[in-house]
């Protein structure tokens, strides 16, 4: 063993695998902690510099709406991430439109811009994917 | 192509409709653990299952089923029977999987 870096490794020049993750968030915020643990992996994921797609569907789609207010059930908003989520790079945020439709839900009602897709679009994209992690 | 797997009741959660919704032409169909009951030809789900059988592969582990009482007879026409090694060749065979948990 020694302490020296292999060259091929060094910081700025070492080029890892990329392949493509998409995370799909479907549960609603607070009930359980499904949204908030995939936040953490999300963003944890941004270390590995791959290539990021987050969904937000079925229930998912709460994670988004604006003004959360949290203070009275003693939880921690998780709403404020989300907007974090651009000074990470993640930039491809989909929202599936059959899900905002059944909640009479608009993008309007979210808080921060996404890409609203038909479930069939969705899953087009869903197939072009080398690793899905859904909760 | 992508494996689903659905893992829950279609009488208890909606897990099966959101699969079915985004769910392509030419992909697979897991139903394990409670989400074997929605493979019986009598249900209400029945009838979305016989539709993704026109372009999809729909499967069921058959253990899952054995311990419910559910025998092949009950099942929609064209779901096709898995043990654990099936499980675990379809995982390998198809590209990706996604659980709808």
């Amino acid at each position: 063993m020694t302490d020296e870096t292999p060259e091929e490794f060094e910081d700025d020049e070492y080029v890892g695998v990329v392949k493509k993750f998409m995370f799909i968030n479907r549960k609603a915020p607070y009930g359980s902690i499904y949204g908030h643990e995939m936040q953490e992996t999300i963003l944890i994921s941004t270390a590995f510099e791959q290539d990021v797609s987050v969904v937000f569907m079925d229930d998912g789609v709460f994670l988004l709406k604006k003004g959360h207010d949290t203070a009275t059930i003693n939880m921690k908003n998780v709403s404020p991430a989300y907007r974090a989520f651009k000074g990470y790079d993640i930039e491809k945020l989909y929202v599936e439109r059959e899900s905002l439709d059944a909640r009479g839900l608009s993008p309007n009602d979210l808080l921060v811009p996404v890409e609203v897709l038909s479930a069939t679009e969705l899953g087009d994209l869903m197939e072009q994917q080398d690793i899905i992690i859904s909760a | 192509m992508i494996l689903h797997t659905v893992n829950k009741s279609p009488y208890e959660r909606i897990n099966l409709d959101s699969c079915l919704r985004v769910a392509r032409i030419g992909c697979g169909i897991l139903l394990l653990e409670d989400g074997v009951i929605a493979a019986l030809a009598t249900g209400a789900a029945a009838q979305a299952l016989s539709v993704a059988l026109s372009d999809k592969s729909v499967y069921v582990l058959g253990p899952d089923l054995d311990a419910r009482g559910l025998r092949e007879c009950d099942l929609v026409i064209g779901i096709k029977i898995v043990d654990y090694d099936g499980f675990v060749d379809l995982v390998a065979g198809y590209d990706t999987v996604q659980a709808w948990l």
